[in-house]
């Protein structure tokens, strides 16, 4: 992976499956489908549910520092420890938390590259028996919050109205046209559908070969250039709820290696309910989308 | 145990483009179906043949996807 802007924050499969009982190393499984690994997982990899473990389960917010800490002192990761990220949906969640992990500072944490899915196309061994951690010898220690990374509301209302930054709008085209609330299937979770205007829509799977993995730099490169983004460029990604978007932060972030890329978590699921908040519905106008 | 014979394919229900994916793991056959746009996965299921693992998952997506209210834009 010598092409991306910051390689070591991905590995890949194999180096998993060679490294993953390493004991300076920390495999954890993160799925939308929080039953997925019990059907069978990377063998030592502990598992994160990503609405009870890595959100605040009474404010819509992602963990406060002193949750962030606990769960990793609990999961047994450390400080040096290095943190190894995947799960289903091309790591939708396993991006997510990273995210998160990089808000509050950890240092070596990385995505196994094309994730589960991959890991169960090329037949490697899967562990079925739950592990849990035993907890980490010295209590995790996070930074304050890196907030140069997480795009709050009026952020994103003063760059819509100002066009300063390049919003990214990352779900399907139904969405962005404003045709379904939800990702078909998903119960309606927002009053309007849409996008936020001005919005460019590059849906998040564009980012990934059929295997799952990340496409390569200078097909990233140009997927994100036609939409005017370089790396000065400010962007701020956005999907529904925040995880879609984190896997496209991450690609822009550290693959392509744009220095001011900004998750906004609060999403369509936010934008969409406000009220008063403008709208644009309709088709994008960029031949990304299709 | 390693995931054996894995597959995808991907189907149409209702005009939604659908994946289905599949695999053998000891002696059962595993399946599991997303909407290909975004890729949100729809069900998942465990039966001891390929055809009816994935049997179960497109009835249950086609259940699901028949709940899905198109919106005029």
């Amino acid at each position: 992976m010598p092409d991306y802007a910051q390689p070591q924050v991905l590995v890949n499969t194999e180096w998993v499956a060679k490294h993953g009982h390493d004991p300076n190393v920390r495999v954890v499984e993160i799925d939308v489908d929080t039953k997925a690994y019990d059907e069978g997982h990377v063998p030592a990899a502990i598992a994160w549910a990503w609405n009870t473990q890595l959100c605040d389960t009474v404010v819509r917010d992602i963990l406060p520092k002193s949750q962030f800490e606990k769960l990793m002192t609990e999961s047994g990761v450390s400080n040096e420890t290095t943190l190894v990220l995947y799960g289903d949906n091309n790591n939708w969640f396993a991006a997510w938390a990273f995210w998160q992990a990089k808000i509050y500072g950890h240092k070596d944490v990385r995505i196994m590259d094309g994730g589960r899915k991959k890991w169960l196309a090329e037949g490697r061994e899967l562990e079925t028996t739950t592990r849990s951690a035993s907890p980490a010898s010295k209590a995790y220690k996070a930074t304050e919050p890196d907030l140069s990374i997480r795009a709050f509301l009026p952020q994103v209302q003063q760059v819509q109205k100002a066009a300063s930054a390049i919003l990214i709008d990352v779900r399907s085209p139904q969405e962005f046209s404003g045709e379904i609330l939800a990702p078909p299937g998903l119960p309606e979770t927002c009053q309007r559908g849409g996008h936020i205007p001005g919005a460019h829509s590059v849906p998040w799977g564009k980012a990934c070969n059929d295997d799952g993995t990340f496409k390569s730099r200078d097909e990233l490169d140009k997927l994100y250039g036609t939409e005017g983004v370089s790396q000065s460029t400010p962007v701020i990604a956005y999907c529904r709820i925040g995880e879609r978007s984190s896997h496209t932060w991450f690609a822009l972030k550290y693959l392509v290696g744009v220095n001011n890329v900004s998750n906004y978590d609060g999403s369509w699921t936010e934008w969409g309910n406000l009220v008063g908040a403008p709208v644009e519905k309709g088709a994008a106008k960029s031949a990304t989308q299709a | 145990m390693k995931a054996e014979h894995y597959e995808e394919r991907r189907v149409e229900i209702d005009g939604w483009q659908v994946n289905v994916a599949s695999y053998q793991f000891g002696t059962k056959w595993r399946a599991k179906a997303d909407n290909v746009s975004p890729g949100a996965g729809l069900a998942r299921a465990e039966a001891d043949t390929r055809e009816d693992a994935e049997k179960r998952v497109l009835d249950r997506a086609r259940e699901l996807l028949a709940r899905t209210k198109r919106h005029s834009v």
